[in-house]
């Protein structure tokens, strides 16, 4: 894939790096002979290196999902052992996180939520990226009436209001299917395709664009000229110069899947009540505030963490793959 | 901004309604079963209302006719009958229409009022220590999840600290600038939760707008004329900077109601998000999707504010 | 005796980059006298812009600094001077205009707010008294229906119109000093003609100076009195116009004049267009020796090792070259 990449992803380079407002700073025309050429992944990655909390961020997020894949099999208290004994009880060695009103084990709950926050997450965002670059995909290279309208109906979806939308469908959807999918395969569904289905504009008019932009580039008419199929030209040669964008599209979209879940959870709409995703253990602990606090706050930092750090590396992406650094 | 201009944008609204209300009808048709069933079973209407209600929306003929019956319908007020509330929806959503309205003029107000300067200031000073604050201070803003925050300061302002206090009571028996006091201290919590959430990406909107424009030749051009630094930043950057951020603004405006709903059902302020949490909860139809479309209203109503603040922001619109 | 307005004396403008520092001027000398214009001439990318901003400082400085050198205007160097005391002189007596009229003038005010801007900053008028010196400014730049097109936005100017009206906007407060920054380069080439034109007409009616920077030597040959040739940051000649013409000593400045493409001399001899071989050297690093080493016909052993200085080889006319 980087072969096929034009120079333009690497020229960004230079061009980033041109003093701002008065001068572009003039490039060095011949090549000095001490600079080394890297690949255009290779600079991308030096790039997000100098985004320190990119870095960290991907740290932690890397420490958070081997926490919640692994965890369960290390930390084996089961999430639903109820011990009224124990209930309500802050932080301690047994239990780290502190218990909930039924004495369950916050700490197990909170990393049973996480699966599913990033299970929903990473699908929905799929659902999301792969909708868009269709779309998108369709929109540019057919242009014409079908771009008209396509992207008339990108419009139409960014003015929807997203939250009560998604209330509406799982309002009058539930029902039918829990008894299709089962209960939280239902609602997993349900949840990933709305979420995802609200949030494909973003990449479809990313990849338009760059097609647009690139569709009448020499290199592309070189490749029509050698009698490469439209859609070979897509694949091979308008996508991967789109990937960095839609990458950063990804990443914010997952943080977005995320929170859209635990709203819903929170609000009492979304899985069924004994599953403890994050959003539903805080609509448990908010009731509890003032004696327990330790619930939701944990529950709570649990989603910002998350989200926090996706949306860091979002950013540090951005940095790498669409530089527009000022100094 | 010229009149044709203005006409043309007032005229687009209609086929973004119909386009809005197409979708909502849609889903509400592709849903199995019949959720006016619930009306019919349910004790609490009565039947002559039922019976009626099914008259109106016609649900036993063709999907175009009652789409064309429930839009005519929705356009001119007719909005049903809540029997959660007992009342007609349009006069449920008219009494808690206002408080949701002032609660999300006020979080945008101050979150433009704050969020401007600092973007400015961040915009013209990249990667100096104010700007990693503020950038990381945005992050953080908008990674927070409006109902954990929420709960963050109903812990701090209203728990640990009693201060104010987190449940709203829409009847104050003080009179006077009392009155006023109360109802602000109430609203506060809520009005800040919002603003933050919209605060921090506006923030790293205009940061990022003023970054664009800054490097532009006609900033150069305004250097030279040697008015001082300042006033290049304040008449030239900004209001250019502004043109985008301003559309940024109204395209989030979706996600603005959703925070609003949060907020609403987090502080119990009887707007109509925490109406359509407790509709959908009672299963009340009727509630939930004229809701849902009053949203929908709104939305394309702030697209319209921000059409026309657009023009008025960038001569060059309106002579398209 | 001319007064000497700017004197611009070793000047080092550097930039620091991720890759290292480009030295985009790197030593310059450049004297432009009351009433002259003096032209700047090089390819892209030898400084000639970034001297001519380093003048009023509109440099984000960092990243770019000050490494040496002075900027004397009238006397005095501004290199030191504080930002204030730059914004009593730009556009009150140095003005510059720039090369991209598109892109140059604020697009949501209108040309007379702009103008009338400079006007009311440095002399204490009201604003309708400015913007009627606005209009006057148009008028004089002979831009039709001054008092209706003064209410008119950017957008609704051509490109020749718009350096008009840039022109207009630096000759507001009457400055004694112009820096044209290839304002002809993204015109037409009829409008090129025009507003050189109009130029040479300010220049009579105020008595300015011009430093006049292009890459077009056509241009300079018509218009300047004195030239400097740039190259790769550095001067490589300085001569009055005809002597330059008549005879050029560096070989850069041979292979530019050599580069113009001439009808007649075509058609007669059959001459093919001849190019400098080779690119501009990297500002990054810079070899030692003379920088058009690479490029030159006549380079010798000399010419690599060490920068040859600059010499005054006949009465004001100055070479950067061994030969």
């Amino acid at each position: 894939m980087p072969g096929s990449t034009p120079a333009s992803l690497s020229a960004k380079a230079p061009a980033a790096v041109a003093a701002p407002g008065v001068v572009a700073a003039p490039a060095a025309a011949a090549e000095p002979r001490k600079r080394q050429r890297f690949s255009p992944w290779q600079e991308a990655w030096r790039r997000f290196r100098r985004h320190r909390l990119a870095v960290v961020s991907a740290l932690v997020l890397l420490l958070m999902v081997a926490a919640i894949a692994i965890g369960p099999l290390i930390w084996t208290v089961p999430i639903n052992e109820i011990d009224f004994a124990a209930k309500l009880q802050p932080p301690s060695w047994t239990h780290p996180l502190g218990t909930d009103d039924l004495g369950q084990d916050v700490l197990a709950r909170v990393l049973y939520g996480g699966r599913i926050s990033l299970a929903v997450g990473l699908a929905a965002m799929f659902v999301a990226i792969f909708v868009g670059v269709l779309v998108g995909a369709i929109s540019g290279m057919a242009s014409g009436r079908v771009d008209a309208v396509l992207m008339w109906l990108a419009d139409l979806f960014l003015s929807l209001p997203q939250l009560p939308l998604l209330l509406l469908v799982i309002y009058l959807f539930r029902d039918s299917l829990k008894a299709v999918f089962g209960p939280e395969g239902g609602i997993f569904v349900m949840i990933v395709v709305v979420i995802g289905g609200l949030r494909w504009m973003p990449a479809a008019r990313l990849v338009r664009a760059q097609i647009l932009s690139i569709r009448e580039k020499e290199f592309v008419e070189a490749a029509r000229a050698l009698g490469a199929s439209k859609l070979r030209q897509v694949v091979q040669h308008i996508l991967p110069n789109a990937l960095g964008p839609v990458i950063v599209a990804a990443t914010i979209d997952v943080a977005a899947a995320i929170i859209a879940e635990s709203t819903l959870s929170f609000l009492g709409l979304g899985f069924p009540p004994d599953i403890p995703t994050w959003g539903r253990l805080l609509a448990d602990a908010k009731d509890y505030l003032d004696i327990a606090p330790h619930w939701a706050l944990f529950s709570g930092a649990a989603i910002f963490l998350t989200v926090l750090s996706i949306n860091f590396i979002g950013d540090g992406l951005r940095d790498a793959l669409d530089p527009r650094r000022v100094i | 901004m010229n009149r044709q201009y203005l006409i043309r944008r007032l005229l687009l609204v209609i086929p973004a309604m119909f386009g809005i209300s197409l979708v909502l009808y849609t889903v509400l048709a592709l849903a199995p079963g019949d959720p006016f069933a619930e009306l019919a079973a349910n004790p609490a209407v009565p039947p002559e209302v039922a019976a009626a209600l099914r008259a109106k929306f016609g649900l036993d003929d063709p999907v175009w006719i009652r789409y064309w019956r429930w839009l005519s319908a929705m356009l001119q007020g007719d909005w049903g009958f809540s029997f959660q509330s007992r009342m007609d929806v349009e006069r449920l959503i008219l009494q808690r229409l206002p408080t949701t309205l002032l609660v999300i003029g006020a979080a945008q107000l101050i979150a433009i009022l704050v969020a401007l300067p600092v973007g400015v200031l961040a915009g013209t000073r990249p990667y100096s220590l104010f700007d990693q604050i503020a950038n990381t201070l945005a992050f953080v803003g908008f990674s927070l999840p409006t109902f954990f925050t929420g709960l963050l300061l109903i812990l701090v302002f209203s728990i640990q600290l009693d201060w104010l206090p987190f449940v709203y009571r829409a009847d104050i028996d003080a009179t006077g600038w009392r009155f006023y006091w109360e109802h602000i201290k109430q609203s506060i919590m809520p009005v800040m939760v919002l603003g933050l959430f919209q605060g921090a990406s506006l923030v790293r909107y205009v940061r990022s707008s003023v970054l664009d424009v800054v490097r532009l030749d006609y900033v150069t051009t305004a250097r030279a004329k040697g008015i001082g630094e300042r006033k290049v930043i304040t008449k030239h950057v900004v209001r250019n900077a502004l043109i985008p951020v301003v559309t940024l603004v109204a395209l989030q405006m979706p996600v603005v109601f959703g925070g609003a709903i949060i907020t609403e059902q987090i502080f119990r302020v009887p707007g109509i998000g925490s109406l359509l949490i407790s509709a959908m909860l009672a299963n009340d139809t009727p509630v939930i999707m004229a809701v849902t479309f009053v949203f929908a209203c709104l939305v394309v109503l702030c697209n319209l504010i921000a059409d026309m603040v657009y023009a008025w922001l960038d001569p060059r619109i309106a002579f398209r | 005796m001319a007064e000497t307005l700017l004197d611009i004396r070793g000047l080092k403008t550097w930039f620091k980059t991720d890759d290292g520092m480009v030295r985009a001027v790197d030593g310059v000398d450049l004297r432009i006298d009351q009433g002259e214009t003096v032209g700047v001439v090089g390819e892209s990318g030898c400084g000639k812009t970034v001297t001519a901003r380093s003048v009023l400082k509109l440099i984000d400085m960092p990243p770019g600094r000050f490494e040496a050198g002075q900027i004397l205007w009238r006397g005095r160097d501004l290199v030191p001077a504080e930002e204030s005391e730059m914004n009593k002189i730009r556009s009150r007596e140095i003005a510059i205009i720039f090369q991209e009229p598109m892109t140059s003038l604020n697009p949501v005010y209108t040309v007379g707010d702009q103008i009338a801007e400079v006007i009311a900053q440095h002399q204490k008028l009201n604003k309708k008294q400015a913007m009627a010196g606005a209009a006057e400014m148009l008028r004089l730049v002979n831009i039709p229906n001054p008092q209706r097109r003064v209410h008119d936005y950017p957008h609704q100017f051509s490109g020749g119109m718009r350096q008009r009206v840039m022109i207009a906007m630096a000759l507001s407060c009457q400055p004694r000093l112009l820096i044209a920054d290839e304002p002809t380069t993204a015109l037409d080439v009829t409008i090129q003609a025009q507003i050189l034109e109009l130029m040479q007409e300010m220049k009579e009616r105020f008595g300015m100076s011009i430093m006049l920077i292009t890459h077009a030597m056509g241009v300079v040959a018509e218009t300047c009195q004195r030239v400097t040739v740039m190259y790769a940051g550095k001067v490589v000649e300085e001569a009055p116009v005809k002597a330059l013409f008549g005879d050029p000593r560096h070989p850069y400045t041979q292979g530019l004049i050599r580069s113009i493409p001439r009808v007649d001399r075509a058609a007669r001899h059959k001459e093919r267009l001849e190019a400098i071989p080779g690119t501009v050297p990297s500002l990054l690093e810079p070899p030692p020796g003379c920088r058009f080493a690479a490029r030159c016909k006549y380079v010798t052993d000399i010419c690599v090792g060490a920068m040859p200085p600059l010499k005054e080889v006949a009465p004001g006319h100055f070479v950067r070259c061994v030969l």
